[in-house]
């Protein structure tokens, strides 16, 4: 299996705080992976730091073949990534159909009917409030459009920061379902920032495990599932 | 009627007309006359006792109404009403052997008529309550009546630009159309396109920009320096000056890329500024204060508009054939303004359906997402800088040719602010609404000239109230740029 994402070595500084601590990780092509951890633990910095902001102070993220640790934003996710950031970032005065047209702004507006027919397909409950404001969607849907739009670029690989943020456990659900069927039916590589560790691990087939900045354990999920350690510290005390 | 309630409307009402009498005594009260001799002080305590009495009778009808009582304030409103209306017609329509005039309460027939419609609309509210045998509205209801009100302006819009459109268009042409009428609707359309220029900048792009006027001068002085150095004329030295002041927009965005908001604000007000004092300062290219005279006026496709062309130059009136008019200029000036800002506006309308367009209602809503959708903020802001400043340069080099003479004094930050009131008042984003608030702004005070000095009283006041009534704009509303097969707009409306 060929690497879609590799990141070696990262230091990634706020000011003088130290977020992330030398992080080596590794993505390989039409995998979903997921990194779990506490608040804090720097999941998501890493995952901004994938996307150029911040930049890292050390270390080199390589995404097919090219490095793009320093390359500015909007350009590393013109090379084929797409990023759910947190918080859905949705634009919340223009409606759902606006703001699946701004998801494929940078990329050939040719296929743009064909993947809004297949994410109204994908999201039944987008069609029907296409032409609503985004700010109206409840957090669910708000949810379901971050990732659509996402992935009107087409993508290669996906981020996604905290999907189940703020959810009901249904809704989880639907979500995790969908990420599976983008993994599975587009052939999309899914790298999946959650606190959410049973759904995630459950939904992955490898995941890392982050705490201060660092990695401290990989594996199989499923190994990652069954370890004493991620299960009193993530696990236990429900999910 | 409770003893407590009306004791209560009476404190209100007197209240009200100690305000009016306050600020009435030093404003209206006395005022300074040229007589032979020096100056004169003419009191005019009569006027602030009428002003005064009005604020009083006038509140305790508002306060009946508000205590849903339509009844008393109908009759109190009405005859006052109606006899006003007479009076002014009378007055209008002079009938022998009366001086109906010295029965109104003022001098100024504008201000009388300010007064009559104020009685006209609160009987005319008072009439609508009893109709409605409901209370008067509360502030909320008040939103939501404005608010449907504003819905229902929104669905008229469609409608009311091509009647705005076509009611220009055929504006020259009316007999009421003189000079004057013109020259304010000239400056209303030169208003209108600054606005919708602007509103690329603040409205599409959310660039606070304060220094817009900059770019207007750039345009302006391009186009002066041009004709006067090398003899260049109107329509060669447009489109430079077009493009002299998007390179002044590239220059300002460069450096205020990272910035946002208030500090944005800041810098954009010193660049203005900062254009403003080089003009005045750089004597030996620009003429400094004197400014720039002498510039050539357009010509209709090498067609003069004057009474003797010089030497190989035809003059428009006897190419067509035509008895010289000196009006027929200001008639072209007008058509060149309207369609200066219809290409802004067209510009506009056309550019929001397009990536570049999109990419700036992305930026503004959430610079964050935007990237994270690979928008190039920077490229992105600096041609929002540049497009907006290209059309203020188009407008500067209209503004040149039409005025023949240009000085720094008419750069000044007040314009800047002048033009952002237009946007923000027409609701951030809206050309229906730019228009609206463009007359509003720029023709009333024209028309309010007969106030004098009270005229940016009166502009303040009709900023005040719109602020009051519409604190989000005229017409605040965004319409989308895509809709599918025209479906689903009932879960729309209510936004």
């Amino acid at each position: 299996m060929s690497s879609m994402l590799r990141v070696s070595g990262i230091h990634t500084f706020y000011g003088n705080v130290e977020a992330l601590r030398g992080v080596d990780l590794e993505v390989n092509k039409g995998e979903i992976v997921t990194l779990i951890g506490a608040n804090g633990a720097g999941k998501s910095t890493l995952l901004m730091t994938v996307c150029g902001n911040p930049r890292a102070a050390r270390g080199r993220v390589v995404f097919d073949g090219v490095d793009i640790t320093g390359m500015e934003t909007h350009a590393i996710v013109r090379l084929g990534i797409a990023q759910a950031p947190e918080g859905r970032r949705i634009f919340p005065r223009m409606t759902v159909i606006e703001n699946l047209q701004m998801g494929a702004i940078a990329s050939d507006p040719e296929y743009f009917d064909e993947d809004v027919e297949r994410i109204f397909g994908q999201f039944p409950i987008l069609k029907e409030r296409r032409d609503q404001r985004g700010g109206t969607l409840s957090g669910g849907e708000q949810q379901m459009l971050a990732i659509a739009r996402a992935m009107m670029s087409r993508p290669r690989l996906l981020l996604l920061d905290e999907p189940s943020l703020g959810l009901a456990p249904k809704l989880v659900k639907q979500i995790f379902a969908v990420i599976k069927e983008i993994n599975e039916q587009r052939n999309v590589t899914v790298f999946l920032v959650e606190q959410n560790a049973y759904h995630a691990l459950k939904l992955a087939g490898r995941g890392y495990v982050m705490a201060n900045g660092r990695i401290l354990l990989s594996g199989a999920s499923s190994e990652l599932l069954a370890n004493k350690q991620v299960r009193a510290a993530y696990l236990e005390g429900g999910h | 009627m409770a003893a407590d309630d009306r004791s209560g409307m009476l404190k209100e009402a007197g209240l009200a007309a100690l305000v009016a009498f306050a600020l009435a005594f030093g404003l209206v009260g006395f005022k300074t006359e040229d007589v032979p001799g020096g100056l004169a002080i003419v009191l005019r305590f009569g006027d602030v006792a009428m002003i005064a009495g009005l604020a009083f009778v006038g509140r305790l009808a508002l306060a009946l109404l508000r205590r849903g009582r339509p009844r008393p304030a109908l009759s109190m409103a009405l005859p006052f009403a109606i006899v006003m209306l007479i009076l002014l017609l009378a007055e209008e329509v002079p009938l022998p052997a009366a001086d109906w005039g010295r029965f109104l309460p003022f001098a100024s027939p504008v201000v009388n008529w300010l007064i009559f419609i104020a009685a006209f609309a609160i009987a005319g509210r008072a009439g609508w309550t009893l109709w409605c045998e409901s209370a008067a509205p509360g502030t909320e209801e008040r939103h939501r009546i404005m608010g449907r009100i504003g819905a229902r302006a929104r669905r008229t819009a469609r409608v009311l630009g091509p009647i705005i459109f076509v009611v220009a268009l055929v504006l020259p042409l009316f007999p009421f159309a003189d000079r004057r009428i013109l020259d304010i609707a000239i400056l209303v359309l030169t208003y209108i396109m600054l606005g919708w220029g602007l509103n690329i900048v603040v409205g599409l792009a959310g660039l606070l920009d304060l220094g817009y006027v900059a770019f207007y001068a750039v345009g302006a002085y391009s186009y002066a320096l041009l004709a006067t150095y090398f003899g260049l004329g109107f329509w060669i030295c447009l489109p430079f000056a077009g493009v002299m002041a998007a390179f002044a927009g590239i220059l300002l965005g460069f450096p205020v890329l990272r910035l946002r908001g208030d500090y944005l604000a800041i810098v954009t007000l010193g660049f203005g500024e900062m254009v403003r004092i080089i003009l005045l300062n750089w004597y030996e290219f620009t003429n400094g204060p004197d400014g720039i005279s002498g510039i050539p006026r357009p010509t209709f496709f090498g067609l003069a508009f004057q009474r003797t062309a010089p030497e190989g130059v035809e003059t428009f009136h006897s190419f067509f054939g035509l008895a010289y008019s000196p009006i027929d200029r200001i008639i072209f000036l007008y058509y060149l303004i309207l369609i200066l800002a219809l290409i802004t506006n067209l510009f506009t309308l056309r550019i929001r359906k397009l990536p570049v367009g999109r990419a700036w209602e992305a930026l503004r809503e959430d610079e964050i997402a935007s990237r994270s959708l690979g928008i190039n903020p920077r490229n992105t802001k600096l041609t929002a800088f540049a497009i907006g400043a290209m059309f203020a340069g188009f407008g500067g080099s209209f503004f040149a040719t039409r005025q023949g003479f240009i000085s720094p004094e008419s750069f000044t930050f007040i314009e800047s602010a002048v033009i952002l009131s237009i946007v923000v008042l027409g609701g951030f984003g809206s050309q229906i609404g730019v228009v609206l608030a463009a007359v509003l702004l720029i023709g009333m005070p024209e028309f309010f000239r007969e106030l004098h000095q009270f005229r940016m009283l009166a502009f303040g006041a009709a900023m005040v109230l719109i602020m009051v009534w519409r604190p989000a704009g005229l017409l605040a509303h965004r319409e989308p740029t895509i809709r599918l097969d025209g479906g689903g707009r009932s879960a729309a409306a209510g936004q």
